[in-house]
């Protein structure tokens, strides 16, 4: 099933929540509604379950208008971020709710509910706890049992919020993954609600970012990452370096807020902000083309995926820069080295229209 | 600060992890006062009521409790809690229900609403019915015309007993749907639940500890209250008298061993009481340890 958001606004006393917002959910896409916390995706998932009602906005399912529709007749699977599970029945019967309490009319046999609830009890591999209480399971199990007992009613939308967030990195890491290879099996269309970029990137077909009631930009997770649309989605999703600069005939220019450096501001030219990905950085100890700015090491950490260098430039900002360890045990960097760094990819927001621009020149200093 | 009584601790030659820790005579102080405290408040006057009510030997206390007055007193006395404690759970469910599940203005009116009963003085209550079912009362002539008899008889010491017991269940039950939130509630219409199959496969089973010990202290409170009774009972002796008001009518008959009688069985139904609301706080508190130690696992 699809789903169309029509400029659906909700407020909650002063706070705006949701502030026009249009979308498209495809069917059988898994779609992750990413923001931090307060930008509305949790309110914009509970609309489209029918638990809160907009205050303006339509939604349609499938092209008819759902806006009004009861939430028991939306045939929506909803999963919670703490599950909440019923805590004093046990895993069976928690997966056999949906069924049991339909009208005898639609209600499966007992031996239908039985073989059902065992295939989503072996789907979500925990067929062997089926007798056990929520209480009995850990954090991860007990959002397998939230999941199965939403699927158990065959909803045609699947809504997820924020399904990972109570549980331990580990586990959330597994569990994604498992989700990601469930959602392949069951195409159900299905929406997620997270604050965590990596757990978007990794999971969604299409990744929403939202901020203070808005859609910043829809796109799949290459889309977003690679291609920003403004400063806001460029600095949620990963970490970078922001660098003031200013423009001289077009090719920025880093600022240096130290004014010994030299450097002032030509009155003409616009301002606007360069933004670099860390491991999209080198560093080298000697100055090599025009694309480069000098700064010092103050910090290496090697643990990891990647060496993390922290550095200072000159006119006093952090940059942070990450190196392949074949990169890191190339330069032999340590604390207090005067190196020179180069920015292999960037972008530059300007600051008075946000006008963008992908650059891989740059002048400095 | 805790520098200073580092210092005054180094001095007494004490080792310094017992800093948290009350000294040794504050703990034997307080433990003593309160045990006296006890002693005199409680202990004593329960073993007075007994050995007053006993003094003549069985046979004048078994006489006491069983003769027609004091019979009916303890009939009317159960009837009537018997009647008042369902209806008060009825309106505790539905007022927390309301307050709990649902976003509406005038919420903390209500609950301050709610809380009336246990700071008004309960001579009032029963004033408030009397005027107003009264024969001189707002709705008295009404009342009289279409002959129904509210004052003086069982509707009334039923209306005023509610009154008093009016905040128990609601209040044992706001705080505790509060903090067990509507998440599963919402989950079970998502499922496809009705109103009354989310209450009785949901709702009920989450809060039932919590619904048995309100009922259990609405009907301690039920069966003792004596202010409000009194005053729109009309001590019509065999008739409107309930247990407290029975104690009353003989104690000022100065027939004190019957007095102390049908005292001690009040009591023993007052123990009673709190020998159920232990158990159930027990048993709740059992549950709760084995949900919490689980979701720590």
């Amino acid at each position: 099933m699809s789903i169309e958001i029509h400029q659906v606004t909700k407020t909650f006393g002063s706070f705006v929540a949701l502030d026009g917002v249009s979308l498209h959910i495809p069917h059988g896409e898994l779609t992750a509604l990413l923001g931090p916390s307060g930008s509305g995706k949790t309110t914009l998932l509970r609309i489209i379950a029918g638990l809160e009602s907009p205050d303006r906005g339509t939604i349609l399912f499938d092209g008819t208008d759902a806006t009004d529709r009861h939430v028991r007749d939306r045939g929506v699977g909803f999963v919670f971020q703490h599950y909440a599970l019923f805590r004093h029945m046990t895993v069976f019967r928690n997966v056999a709710f949906g069924l049991n309490v339909r009208p005898r009319k639609t209600r499966p046999s007992r031996s239908e509910i039985e073989d059902r609830v065992m295939k989503l009890l072996r789907l979500v591999q925990l067929d062997s706890f089926a007798h056990r209480y929520p209480s009995q399971l850990s954090g991860g199990q007990r959002q397998r049992v939230a999941l199965a007992r939403a699927l158990a009613v065959e909803p045609q939308v699947l809504l997820l919020d924020e399904p990972f967030g109570a549980l331990d990195a580990k586990v959330r890491t597994e569990l994604r993954r498992w989700l990601r290879r469930l959602h392949e099996e069951i195409h159900v269309t299905s929406v997620f609600v997270t604050h965590d970029q990596e757990e978007a990137l990794e999971v969604a077909d299409r990744v929403v970012v939202m901020s203070h009631g808005r859609i910043e930009q829809v796109g799949t997770p290459e889309d977003v990452y690679h291609h920003p649309a403004n400063p806001f989605v460029f600095q949620f999703l990963g970490n970078v370096n922001v660098l003031p600069a200013h423009f001289n005939g077009g090719r920025p220019v880093l600022v240096d807020s130290d004014p010994a450096a030299g450097d002032t501001p030509p009155s003409g030219g616009s301002r606007g902000r360069v933004f670099v990905r860390p491991h999209m950085m080198d560093i080298t100890t000697a100055p090599r083309g025009s694309v480069h700015f000098r700064a010092r090491v103050i910090q290496v950490n090697a643990a990891g995926s990647a060496a993390k260098v922290e550095l200072v430039r000159a006119g006093g900002e952090p940059v942070h820069v990450e190196l392949t360890h074949e990169r890191y045990r190339a330069l032999r960097v340590k604390r207090g080295d005067e190196v020179f760094v180069i920015p292999r990819d960037l972008r530059v927001f300007l600051d008075d229209n946000g006008a963008t621009a992908d650059r891989t020149d740059l002048n400095a200093e | 600060m805790s520098g200073a009584t580092t210092g005054r601790l180094t001095q007494a030659g004490r080792p310094a992890v017992i800093t948290t820790r009350d000294p040794r005579w504050v703990q034997c102080t307080l433990i003593a006062i309160t045990l006296l405290f006890l002693l005199v408040f409680l202990v004593l006057p329960i073993a007075v009521v007994w050995y007053e009510a006993l003094k003549g030997g069985a046979a004048p206390f078994v006489d006491a409790i069983t003769e027609r007055d004091a019979r009916h007193a303890i009939l009317l006395t159960v009837l009537v809690a018997a009647i008042s404690v369902p209806l008060n759970a009825l309106f505790g469910l539905m007022a927390a229900w309301a307050i709990t599940k649902f976003r509406f203005p005038g919420k903390q009116l209500l609950i301050t609403l709610i809380d009336l009963p246990f700071s008004v003085s309960p001579v009032i209550a029963g004033m408030i019915f009397v005027l107003l079912f009264g024969a001189q009362g707002f709705l008295g002539s009404w009342l009289r015309d279409h002959d129904i008899q509210i004052i003086f008889a069982l509707p009334g010491i039923v209306l005023a007993t509610m009154f008093v017991t009016l905040p128990f269940v609601a209040r044992e039950l706001i705080p505790l749907m509060q903090a067990q939130g509507r998440d599963e509630e919402e989950a079970a219409v998502l499922l496809g639940a009705r109103g009354w199959q989310v209450f009785r496969a949901v709702t009920l089973p989450n809060i039932r500890w919590g619904l048995i010990y309100g009922l259990i202290l609405c009907n301690a409170r039920a069966m003792g209250e004596f202010g409000a009774v009194s005053v729109v009972s009309g001590h019509i002796r065999g008739e409107t008298n309930t247990m407290p008001l029975h104690v009353e009518v003989l104690y000022g008959e100065y027939r004190f061993q019957a007095a102390f009688a049908v005292s001690a069985l009040l009591l023993m139904m007052a123990v009673a009481t709190l020998v159920g609301k232990s158990i159930v706080e027990w048993r709740a508190g059992r549950e709760q340890a084995a949900s919490l130690e689980g979701s720590h696992g």
